[in-house]
């Protein structure tokens, strides 16, 4: 239809009069007069395209991906505390958490997959390695960790060559806190607002999350006899996670509010009364009962989970409401221009 | 690519993006200005970019918004016109309506943050300094799809696979443009290099506001923008968001390395914490 050709070689047959000169003749010409009621509608309005979102939220399903959160921390935090145990005499701990993470790693993995748009095309995600991708190093990490954690438990289990048993132990305790931590980074590498704002605080979220849940499988899953650091690592896990949580929203400003409206307000406020009470019921009478033991134990998996769910549900509610991407680009935008031209 | 060393290629200005990416001999970077003033709302882009990429029908919706039944850009809309009803006059015209419209399409960031985090390496640079996914490798794992900070890129729900505008790197590759400029009946997209369509817009905004029309403002123009410019940028006669686009996009890699600073602390406080836990409750049991 165009008259004009704009290829790389240049323009041809440009039409004469192309660039229209829109509403000439219209009026008298030079400045208008600004209007009273344009220059007093406020500057920081928000507007959007009929409310359409501006970015495209994740397409992940939440029972994949939230889930993959928390497997993630429950395995890499799992194992780190279980390389603790079996170094300090604790074997029956050691093993429950080796299983555990082997469980949660596989399901994690099962999860990620799962949630591929081309599952059979999953072994892609290693035919490179790339460090500006997240995903990438998380798949090359879990790629080392995933069989240092099974040959943890495994050999534990069948009691076979107990010095390669030691090495996986110690293997995947020195991946453990990479597996724990790399998703919050993977979240937070995203334009999604509440995310991408909340990368500083995020991993000692997931830190703290990660380790109050795999205390709780301790607690669980041990005799309280060999559990006395477990418990006092539900206590400074679930501590951290919620002092981090605190932290990021007060520093997300209106970005915090995904956080504490609606579905991942929900689950945000479970989170904080299961750990608060997994911890306390743990510390104080895991002990000496194995019933409150364990209550509190699935209590602070409980937490763990909410609060990857709930964070989760945020980040897709912050991506699907423009105000959140508007608003605070649109005050930085502002910022700038108001610096650039000397203040106003 | 001992040129690449020392180098912040995460965000900020980077003159050579093909070079970088490992085309030593590129040819200029090529890209789109749109100018959304001249826009008549034809959708002649939207209907041309469909017919000639064979993207599927997605859904024959009727809004009631506005002219405008696409809505944005996704999986199977590489281009979208925008249509939005102001109760502003035109230019210097006393009273009256305008309607702003404007074709809006993948902007082929300088720093593009779906091809960063794209785990497989199916999302890649061209030569022509575009981006573009290899739909052979993509295995639907959706990360690029948040990462865009301007919603363009998108999964197609029933293929599994990530979709959008390749800048017609088939027809580019061939001299000839792509297929949503070569149906614009008003020029108001233009394809070109780069460099010279930077030229041309800062022209066109000039005439505007001489005109009086001092509304015109470029769009995604300045390499030292946060995302280091766009490859396809826009006259727009309002403000960004009006036509649904971020007021001032970041690349999120941009801040990847204090994110992996940040996640380095927590793990080393994971192994801190957990080594003074064990070492306070001791150890079990005697020697074994
Ligand atoms: S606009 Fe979005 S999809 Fe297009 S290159 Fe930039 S980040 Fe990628
Ligand atoms: S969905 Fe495809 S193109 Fe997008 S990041 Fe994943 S593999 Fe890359």
């Amino acid at each position: 239809m165009s008259t004009s050709d704009v290829t790389k070689d240049g323009v041809t047959g440009q039409r004469e009069g192309r660039d229209a000169l829109i509403g000439q003749g219209t009026g008298r010409g030079g400045r208008r007069k600004r209007r009273g009621e344009q220059a007093m509608v406020p500057e920081a309005e928000f507007t959007s395209y009929y409310g359409k979102p501006v970015l495209n939220a994740p397409v992940w399903a939440a029972a994949d991906v939230a889930a993959y959160l928390f497997l993630g921390g429950l395995a890499g935090a799992g194992s780190v505390l279980a390389a603790g145990a079996e170094l300090t005499g604790r074997p029956a701990a050691a093993r429950a958490l080796k299983i555990s993470s082997l469980v949660a790693i596989a399901g994690s993995a099962a999860a990620l997959i799962h949630d591929l748009g081309r599952p059979a095309r999953f072994v892609n995600m290693l035919r490179v390695m790339k460090p500006t991708s997240p995903m990438s190093v998380g798949s090359w990490v879990l790629a080392a960790y995933g069989p240092a954690a099974g040959a943890a438990a495994v050999l534990d289990v069948t009691g076979l060559f107990k010095p390669l048993g030691r090495a996986a132990t110690v293997g995947a305790a020195a991946l453990g806190p990479v597996v724990a931590t790399y998703t919050a980074v993977l979240i937070a590498d995203t334009a999604v607002p509440a995310w991408h704002e909340g990368y500083r605080e995020m991993p000692l979220v997931f830190v703290g999350s990660g380790t109050a849940a795999a205390s709780g499988v301790a607690l669980l899953a041990a005799p309280a006899a060999e559990t006395a650091p477990m418990r006092s690592a539900a206590v400074l896990g679930a501590g951290l996670d919620l002092a981090a949580a605190r932290l990021m929203e007060r520093r997300l400003g209106m970005l915090a509010e995904p956080y504490r409206q609606g579905k991942a307000g929900k689950l945000m406020r479970a989170a904080e009364i299961l750990s608060v009470a997994g911890a306390a019921g743990g510390a104080l009478l895991g002990g000496r009962s194995r019933i409150a033991a364990a209550l509190g134990g699935a209590a602070l998996l409980a937490g763990s989970a909410c609060t990857r769910f709930g964070i989760f549900h945020a980040g897709m509610r912050s991506a699907q409401d423009p105000k959140y991407t508007v608003v605070p680009q649109r005050e930085r935008a502002n910022a700038r221009d108001t610096a650039k031209t000397g203040g106003a | 690519m001992s040129g690449l060393v020392g180098r912040n290629l995460l965000a900020g200005a980077e003159p050579d993006v093909a070079k970088d990416a490992g085309y030593p001999d590129a040819p200029p970077r090529m890209g789109f200005f749109t100018d959304t003033s001249v826009c008549i709302g034809c959708k002649a882009c939207e209907v041309a970019c469909k017919e000639w990429n064979s993207v599927p029908e997605d859904g024959l919706e009727f809004t009631g918004m506005s002219y405008d039944n696409t809505q944005g850009l996704g999986a199977d809309t590489w281009r979208h016109v925008a249509f939005i009803e102001q109760d502003k006059p035109v230019g210097n015209a006393d009273s009256g309506v305008r309607w702003l419209m404007a074709s809006d399409v993948c902007k082929h960031c300088t720093h593009a943050a779906c091809l960063d985090v794209c785990p497989t390496g199916s999302l890649f640079r061209t030569e022509f300094g575009t981006v573009v996914v290899q739909e052979d490798i993509c295995n639907g794992c959706g990360y690029c799809v948040p990462a865009c900070p301007y919603g363009v890129i998108d999964q197609r729900k029933e293929d599994g696979r990530v979709w959008k505008c390749t800048l017609c790197y088939d027809r580019i590759g061939d001299g000839l443009e792509p297929a949503c400029a070569k149906a614009c009946p008003t020029d108001s997209i233009q394809f070109g290099p780069l460099d010279e369509l930077r030229e041309r817009a800062a022209a066109r905004v000039d005439q505007l506001h001489g005109m009086g029309v001092e509304d015109a403002r470029l769009y995604g123009h300045d390499p030292e923008d946060g995302v280091g410019g766009d490859g396809a940028f826009f006259l727009l006669l309002d403000e960004p968001e009006v036509y649904g686009l971020p007021p001032d996009p970041v690349v999120t890699t941009r801040d990847l390395p204090s994110m992996w600073r940040h996640a380095g602390v927590a793990a080393a406080a994971l192994v801190a914490g957990a080594a003074a836990l064990f070492t306070v409750h001791g150890r079990l049991g005697g020697r074994r």
